[in-house]
């Protein structure tokens, strides 16, 4: 004398729940590369602005004496919160520890044709264009590389992460939220029998409505956590990549808040739980949302 | 006590099922509902289990207006009334005992509690060994006492029947008034609709006949 509950009527129809489920993976999935992706480019963004930062390179003939008044003269104008001066050499090795893993790389690079620099941070962005016009009128700077443009693209490139990530994410939410609705409207459909009875021996509105309400968001969850721990892996997987591709820079902060630091590099515990937390939150909306318009829309009394 | 006041009720196709119809049904009673096929029988049962709104007038359980419950409160209204269906109502997926138990279920209550109450209605309806048969495995008469289980173990007051013995064979139909008979001598109100004279005489209870819509009388027989 069983009661009929949500897994029974899982495994009656197979073939939806597991559509339902696969649709709802694939929704999050891709929500999550694309929260992780505009989180990335965002913590770079910051990780660039937090630096106002402006790169002299100069040509062999310059001397380590002029390159100390630079820099003297640099401070003097107080704009200037650091300055550091890289040699040949210092280049080299910097060079060696980022292509360690390339061997071709490393044979056909000496100190010598590597150039010295002078890192200049600014105190303020504001200050950067007029250190840029000091160093450029400064004689024997072969180039100077100015942090904003790295910036500027990279702005350009968090908002079209974001607008196309909203867009996507969009369109998805909205397809896996009708898929479910028509998915637990066949699942009413099918119980018409089962509804009507019940009904009829005095089941309230809500205990009818309720096991269609728990699996919309049963749904949700299940492809919520899929999802959630198919990008956690793929993440450590690719962990080397993003190394490479990331460079000098080693630890990127999402945002901290009251003393925790959200670390997105490396990919930490409290990164993956918030994107967690922000699945199973859209998981458990869908779910809900879902399954209340398909009740309402196929449950009529 | 179930009262019919001036009820009249025409469907939306104009065709008028119930016209003026009045009576008073005491607790305990059992009172028969007779009539040719299309009189309105069913009409009155829908009516009192709020399945239809009457079109003018009103019918009373107690004290309560049923056509005036808001939709929220008809779930409470059924589980105090049993409702023995002319086709059964039974469900193919579930076996006898699971049909039974779908009243009490709703109810949350516990499971060792259902399967003790289940048990002992499977035992009075005369199927505890086939507790575990699905409907496509029982007679007729069967699924009739599944179906009478049902309307019994939530503890109705009032049991409606729509011809109960409509479809059965002489013996089973027999079998089965008996068994209403007794669940009426439980102290439980029956309503039962039969077009079997000698059904109706047999037991010499009180009969409310509606012909074509209009109740012709309402008489009161007792042993
Ligand atoms: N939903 C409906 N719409 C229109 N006419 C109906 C409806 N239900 C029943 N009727 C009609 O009302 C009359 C009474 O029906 P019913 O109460 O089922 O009769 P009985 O149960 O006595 O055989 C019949 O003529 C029937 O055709
Ligand atoms: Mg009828």
């Amino acid at each position: 004398m069983k009661k009929i509950g949500t897994w029974q009527r899982l495994r009656r129809t197979p073939y939806q729940s597991g559509a339902a489920i696969l649709i709802m993976t694939l929704t999050f999935f891709v929500t999550g590369i694309f929260f992780v992706l505009a989180s990335f480019s965002s913590s770079i963004l910051t990780y660039f602005e937090s630096k106002p930062q402006v790169t002299a390179f100069f040509t062999d003939k310059k001397d380590i004496n002029s390159i100390k008044n630079l820099e003297a003269q640099l401070k003097a104008t107080g704009k200037v919160s650091h300055t550091k001066y890289i040699s040949k050499e210092e280049a080299l090795s910097i060079y060696k520890e980022q292509n360690k893993n390339d061997p071709l790389l490393l044979e056909m690079v000496t100190a010598e044709i590597l150039p010295a620099s002078l890192e200049v941070q600014a105190s303020d962005p504001d200050y950067l264009g007029e250190i840029n016009s000091i160093l450029q009128n400064e004689p024997e700077v072969e180039e100077v590389i100015f942090q904003k443009e790295i910036v500027d693209s990279l702005l350009s490139w968090t908002s079209t992460i974001r607008k196309v990530g909203l867009i996507v994410v969009a369109i998805l939410l909205f397809v896996s939220l009708s898929i479910l609705v028509t998915i637990i409207g066949m699942k009413i459909a099918l119980m018409k029998e089962e509804i009507e009875v019940l009904k009829l021996v005095g089941a309230t509105g809500s205990y009818i409505r309720m096991p269609f309400i728990m699996e919309g968001i049963f749904y949700g969850l299940v492809g919520a956590l899929i999802s959630w721990s198919t990008l956690y892996i793929l993440l450590l997987y690719i962990t080397p990549s993003i190394g490479t591709f990331l460079k000098g820079i080693t630890a990127l902060s999402l945002f901290s808040y009251s003393g925790y630091n959200v670390t997105i590099w490396p990919v930490s515990i409290l990164f993956m739980s918030l994107l967690l937390l922000v699945e199973i939150v859209l998981g458990m909306g869908i779910g809900i949302i879902g399954s209340l318009l398909a009740v309402k829309r196929y449950l009529k009394s | 006590m179930v009262r019919f006041n001036n009820v009249t009720k025409t469907f939306p196709n104009r065709k008028v099922a119930l016209s003026s119809v009045d009576f008073t049904i005491s607790d305990g009673e059992f009172v028969f509902l007779v009539g040719p096929s299309g009189a309105g029988k069913t009409t009155v049962l829908r009516l009192i289990f709020h399945e239809l709104l009457p079109t003018s007038g009103s019918v009373f359980i107690n004290d309560i207006e049923v056509n005036k419950l808001k939709d929220d409160q008809i779930p409470f209204l059924r589980r105090k009334i049993g409702y023995i269906f002319q086709d059964f109502k039974i469900l193919h997926t579930r076996t006898a005992a699971e049909n039974i138990s779908v009243t009490l279920e709703i109810l949350g209550q516990k499971k060792e509690v259902i399967d003790k109450k289940v048990k002992g209605i499977l035992e009075t309806v005369g199927l505890l060994d086939k507790a575990n048969y699905f409907p496509s495995q029982l007679s007729l008469g069967e699924l009739q006492r599944i179906a009478i289980g049902r309307a019994v173990i939530g503890n109705a007051d009032i049991i409606l029947a729509d011809e109960p013995t409509g479809n059965l064979d002489p013996k089973t139909s027999w079998e089965i008034l008996k068994l209403i008979s007794n669940i009426n001598k439980m102290g439980k109100t029956i309503i039962m609709a039969s077009h079997n004279i000698d059904m109706v005489n047999s037991l010499k209870k009180r009969v409310i006949a509606i012909v074509d819509g209009k109740q012709v009388k309402s008489t009161k027989v007792y042993y």
